[in-house]
């Protein structure tokens, strides 16, 4: 008969600041007594660091993974050896989030090439005969909120065929003219990040506008600095022919776990969020999709 | 046992004290008591307007002579089927109006919109396709799924739900073409199965992804007719979505007691929430602009879940991002669904006009106040009043007029917006005074429509509102415009639907019939109806209200010649193919039409105008029925007029009223008809002194006899005749015995001839039928033996009065009936075998129930015979004791009369065996 681990925390969100306890019960549950050498509880929170082949080399980056650096970790005996009775057993337990030394929680993050993860793993050893039972659960942690007041930025913008990057054939392209704003560059990562778009003129039909949200990684490690940006999110916001001259709101919600208050550490950086507008015409003119106009963003949680 | 030989003698009665010794008391039945027997009158129980006063009221005051037979009401015309056939045919039928306000009433939540469950139906039936359409699916679900072992690093519900993704994202998904618009609907509604049963088996990530396939259809406006269905059928997808995750979160929230319905969002505990957080952020990740929306809106009401008002902070976000759909009639069905999901206050309707409509920069409260902003587009305004409450769009009628004629012709034809605007006035009233000129105003606008088609739609509508307010002069103008309209080319042919409308809402307000014919062009409008069964139809709902709305019978001329001619229509649609039921109807119709003539004193005019309709009518048995009894009932009016003595003009009126129905009822197919008619008009005749037509009648009704046939069809069902054969003999003998016998044929001359009619005919085999009748006539002959007859007619000797108890006549009755003694004896003696023994016990103790009620039992033999009667019959125990015991208790109470002392000897010869 099979017994069954399970970790309840007492958050139903599972979001956790420094120095707050993380509190919940382990849950045995099974149809008779359960024989055990001992349950322990272990908290750790980790960051990954990956080297991405573009700016490294795929075997560097195969082999010259960057340590990880451990952030916090605690390791509990809950139970002691012995037996758990049958039924449901729930056994509380609490662990205090401090940090050893001047070493801060970072909030949790998961991206390509950083990655920001606290778990909690509960294991129960078991006789040879019996395999050992463990359950990991993730729990999320939520830097604090930044003191100073957040003055809102904004900041207007124009597209047109002369403002385009990475363009060959600028003569080719139809004429355009977008203008817009965003309501602030430096954003509340709880809050969704708005502005409004105006299609002024276009001499050909607009297929669709989309926004897209690119981060920005940089690794350090003894080789130097590698810096990548990859898309978190990519959504439409005009579809088809929009009317002219109508302001189109632009509207986007910071995934969660994906994005995080921007960060700089002597070993990593996330940060410099950029949000690109997006455009693409007819076919006919222009095959591929014109992409354009990144803003930094500074992510940061109040 | 010796019976035979029997000697009859009838017992001498006095009708008189005998009905006063029996008669119960007279109990007075107040006007207001409930009583079984008094009549209920349903004064209209179809009509459609305004039938709300007393529809079912049971009073006894005399029903309306056509009160509508509720059985035949059911077959209106025609079966029920074509009937909604035709319902739908119709653009807009004459209930449109009701339909309209009873929606209104059942919407809940803004009494100025219709509610989207009445909307859903009319967009599904009218917006329909035979274009091939094309539909973007994943197979994902069909796939299957065989588990790879290679990597293990991934536990099991991962890898199925990364491959599930897969499947659902790009990899599987599949155009399939040319479906035709049923396969089309047939692909959603697996969609919407597999839905369900993803969500049933916790898949939620499929089921959101199948929600997000749906949603992105919406931006195919490819076979944009069909379009509005389609909308109309994914956002039935989009609401059950809604629904199970509303639900799905509720139900989070019912520990320990669920959520009141007014809860709020502090109640909600932190699992439900972070639950429907967790929706939001997925919602919000979609990458397509269509689907995020759709399935937002879905969600919308999720919202009050986490945040007290924030469903009004969400809806004019999404409004707004609807700006971003570039395809303006996307847009608008987005915007619809955020409307109806909302189910919106008006405040909410008119800001989504704003949005919609960008050159507007103020929103009034007033709705009118508003509406000069907006550069009037033809568009809304006809939304508007297709929208808004019809009592709202009459009160401004006025405006609304003024502001179609500003509306500019190119982009939306000025008689489509009349006709909107016609379709609210059909069922609300602008102002008196304004009435008039709304009519002109309209009215000029459609004269000058120039395709029939379109010319046709919009009169058609406006004729409700000309019926509503205005004279049969209006409506008669209005009716020449659409004859001058409809008559080129033959326009009309093309245009029934909606000229059979005309007519029925015509109808509907014009319910007088003299006034309606005096419509110069009403006549000539029916002309237009040149299709047999579209004139026949016309003709049915005509017939229809005249019969339901005609109170008083008429003689006018105008009424009577239409109606013929309208009736004549009717008859002559008749033919070989026709079925019994259309038959039935159509001469119900021609009946009630019939029994409202009336010339009055002028019996002769009447009697020719039953010589015309029977020409007219002859394919018809019923109306020749009807016509009959017309022609009995005149007779019968006539002697009432006359106080019961003919005058010699008025006696040759009866007697062509008799040559009118003797040449009539041979015509009838129907047997039973024939006889019930004979011997009715033979009662008819004689009630007249038209003594030698009263035998003509009676004879010839015996003479029919032998061809009833000995099952005859009923419904299309074959059933025995011999009940009603029986029923009618018992009728024809209590019939006989006020006719006199002829002077040159014998004596009993008609009973003779009954009875030998009765013996030759063929019964069924194993039928005690004959012998009934032989029994029965039994107490006919012994009321024939009484000095005074127990009724008679007046100013007609009978034979009491020819004979004068002659008795050499009584004892001709006294044989007859010792022959028929005899005759039912014999038969008694050939059921002595087992299986009919029962039969044989009932019908001697029906003959011992005659001799005791007729015949002069003093008389010994008489006496023995019904003594041995009664043993025969208990003998074998097969007799009911109850009605034994009641027979017994009769006779002692009868013995206590004066001269029938000699019962209670029989009484004691009477013995009751119980059942062994």
């Amino acid at each position: 008969m099979s017994a069954s681990l399970d970790i309840r925390l007492k958050r139903a969100n599972k979001v956790y600041h420094e120095g707050e306890v993380l509190a919940g019960v382990v849950a045995i549950v099974s149809k008779e007594a359960v024989q055990h050498q001992g349950i322990t509880l272990t908290m750790e929170g980790i960051v990954n660091l990956q080297l991405s082949s573009k700016s490294v080399g795929v075997f560097e980056a195969f082999y010259n993974s960057v340590k990880p650096i451990q952030l916090i970790t605690s390791n509990i005996e809950v139970v002691k050896q012995g037996k758990v009775p049958g039924g449901k057993t729930e056994i509380p337990f609490e662990f205090p989030l401090h940090t050893k030394g001047n070493k801060v929680l970072y909030e949790t993050y998961h991206g390509v090439f950083v990655n920001i993860q606290y778990t909690l793993r509960c294991d129960m050893k078991r006789s040879l005969l019996a395999k050992d039972l463990s359950k990991t659960c993730e729990f999320m942690v939520h830097c604090l909120p930044q003191k100073a007041k957040l003055q809102p930025t904004p900041v207007d913008f124009t597209i047109t065929p002369e403002t385009l990057q990475n363009v060959r054939e600028r003569s080719l392209l139809p004429k355009f003219l977008i203008r817009g704003h965003l309501d602030a560059t430096n954003c509340v990562i709880t809050k969704p990040l708005t502005g409004e778009l105006v299609v002024e003129s276009s001499d050909v039909a607009i297929k669709s506008i989309e926004l897209q949200l690119v981060r920005v990684e940089t690794c350090g490690c003894a080789e130097g600095y590698a810096r990548d940006a990859t898309e978190i999110q990519n959504i439409q916001i005009a579809e088809g022919d929009v009317c002219h001259s109508l302001p189109i709101p632009i509207y986007m919600v910071f995934p969660r776990l994906f994005t995080c208050p921007t960060l700089e550490t002597i070993n990593f950086k996330v940060g410099e969020f950029t949000c690109n507008k997006y455009k693409s015409n007819s076919a006919t003119v222009c095959g591929l999709p014109m992409a354009d106009r990144c803003d930094s963003l500074f992510l940061c949680r109040v | 046992r010796h019976m035979t030989g029997e000697k009859w003698h009838s017992r001498a009665r006095r009708y008189e004290s005998e009905l006063q010794s029996c008669g119960l008391e007279v109990a007075p039945v107040e006007f207001s008591d409930y009583h079984p027997l008094k009549s209920i009158t349903v004064t209209d129980s179809k009509s459609r307007r305004g039938a709300r006063k007393g529809s079912t009221s049971s009073s006894s005051s005399s029903s309306s002579s056509v009160a509508p037979d509720p059985l035949s009401s059911m077959l209106d015309g025609t079966d029920p089927l074509s009937m909604f056939a035709a319902a739908s045919a119709s653009e807009s039928p004459p209930t449109l109006s009701q339909s309209r306000k009873r929606r209104e009433k059942e919407d809940e939540v803004g009494v100025d919109f219709e509610p989207w469950s009445s909307k859903r139906g009319e967009i599904l039936a009218r917006f329909t396709t035979t274009e091939k359409l094309s539909i973007n699916l994943f197979m994902g679900s069909e796939k299957g799924k065989a588990p790879s072992l290679a990597s293990s690093a991934v536990s099991e519900k991962v890898r199925t739900r990364l491959e599930e993704l897969d499947d659902l994202e790009e990899g599987s998904q599949r155009e399939l073409l040319n479906l035709s618009q049923q396969d089309y609907v047939n692909r959603i509604e697996e969609l919407n199965q597999s839905l369900k049963e993803a969500w049933a088996s916790d898949q939620k990530v499929k089921a959101l992804k199948i929600v997000i396939q749906c949603s992105k259809l919406l931006s195919d406006t490819a076979v944009i007719q069909f379009y509005p269905s389609k909308f109309v059928l994914i956002t039935d997808i989009l609401d059950t979505f809604g629904r199970l995750v509303y639900e799905r979160i509720w139900s989070m929230c019912s520990d320990p007691r669920p959520l009141p319905d007014s809860f709020t969002a502090d109640e909600v505990n932190d699992t439900a929430k972070e639950t429907c957080l967790n929706w939001f952020f997925k919602i919000a990740s979609i990458r397509e602009l269509i689907p995020r929306l759709y399935v937002e809106v879905a969600l919308l009401k999720c919202n009050r879940f986490l945040t007290k008002c924030g469903i009004q902070e969400t809806v004019p976000r999404l409004t707004a991002m609807i700006r971003g759909i570039g395809d303006p009639l996307v847009a608008v069905y987005a915007r619809a669904y955020l409307c109806r999901v909302r189910l919106a206050s008006r405040t909410y309707f008119l800001s989504t006009l704003s949005h919609w409509l960008p050159s507007f920069t103020e929103i009034s409260t007033a709705p009118l106040a508003f509406f000069p902003l907006l550069g009037w587009s033809a568009l809304l305004l006809n939304s508007v009043m297709w929208a808004f409450r019809a009592e709202f769009i009459a009160t401004r009628a006025t405006d609304f007029i003024g502001m179609i004629k500003d509306c500019d012709e190119a982009g939306f034809p000025q008689h489509l917006l009349f006709g909107s605007l016609g379709r609210s006035l059909a069922c609300a009233d602008p102002p008196e005074a304004e009435r008039l000129p709304i009519l002109n105003e309209a009215w000029k606008v459609i004269t000058k429509v120039r395709s029939p088609q379109d010319y046709i739609n919009c009169a058609e509508i406006w004729v409700e509102f000309t019926c509503r307010h205005f004279t049969k002069r209006e409506v008669n103008t209005v009716l020449s415009d659409i004859i001058k309209h409809m008559t080129p080319d033959r326009a009309f042919e093309d245009a029934y639907p909606q000229l059979q409308s005309v007519i029925r809402k015509i109808l509907t307000y014009f319910h007088d019939f003299s006034v309606l014919f005096s419509m110069e062009r009403f006549l000539p409008f029916m002309d237009m109806f040149q299709k047999d069964s579209v004139r026949v139809g016309v003709c049915l709902s005509i017939m229809d209200v005249f019969i339901k709305h005609q109170q008083e019978p008429t003689r006018d001329p105008v009424i009577l010649n239409a109606l013929l001619h309208v009736c004549k229509t009717m008859h002559d649609s008749v033919n070989a193919l026709t079925l019994e039921d259309e038959k039935r109807s159509l001469a119900l119709l021609i009946n009630g039409f019939i029994r409202m003539v009336s010339f009055g004193r002028d019996f002769e005019q009447q009697l020719s105008f039953c010589v015309e309709a029977r020409a007219t009518f002859c394919n018809l048995e019923p109306v020749l029925v009807q016509l009959i009894h017309t022609v009995n009932q005149l007779a019968m009016e006539t002697r009432r007029v006359m106080r019961g003595s003919h005058s010699r003009k008025t006696a040759a009126f009866v007697r062509a009223c008799a040559a009118y129905s003797f040449i009539t009822i041979p015509s009838l197919t129907s047997i039973f008809s024939r006889l019930n008619l004979y011997l009715l008009s033979g009662q008819v005749a004689l009630a007249n002194q038209c003594l030698s037509q009263a035998d003509a009648f009676l004879k010839a009704a015996v003479s029919v006899l032998p061809e009833v046939p000995r099952s005859i069809s009923i419904e299309g069902k074959l059933r025995s005749s011999e009940g009603f054969l029986l029923d009618f003999i018992n009728n024809f003998l209590s019939a006989l015995l006020v006719v006199p016998d002829h002077p040159e044929a014998g004596v009993l001359f008609l009973v003779r001839g009954l009875l030998n009619m009765v013996q030759d005919y063929t019964w069924e085999d194993n039928s005690d039928a004959k012998v009934h009748v032989y029994i029965s006539a039994l107490p006919l002959l012994a009321a024939m033996s009484q000095e005074s007859y127990l009724y008679s007619i007046p100013k007609v000797d009978s034979n009491e009065t020819l004979y004068g108890g002659d008795p050499k006549f009584l004892a001709e009755i006294n044989k007859l009936c010792e022959t028929l003694i005899g005759q039912v004896l014999d038969h008694l003696k050939t059921l002595g075998r087992d299986e009919s023994i029962h039969r044989q016990g009932s019908l001697a103790f029906s003959l011992f129930g005659c001799l005791l009620a007729h015949g002069d039992l003093r008389n010994n033999k008489l006496n023995q015979l019904a003594v041995n009667l009664w043993n025969l019959s208990h003998k074998q125990g097969y007799c009911n004791t109850r009605t034994s015991v009641r027979t017994l208790e009769f006779i002692k109470h009868q013995a206590q009369q004066p001269d029938m002392v000699h019962l209670s000897d029989v009484l004691h010869r009477l013995t009751l065996q119980s059942r062994t």
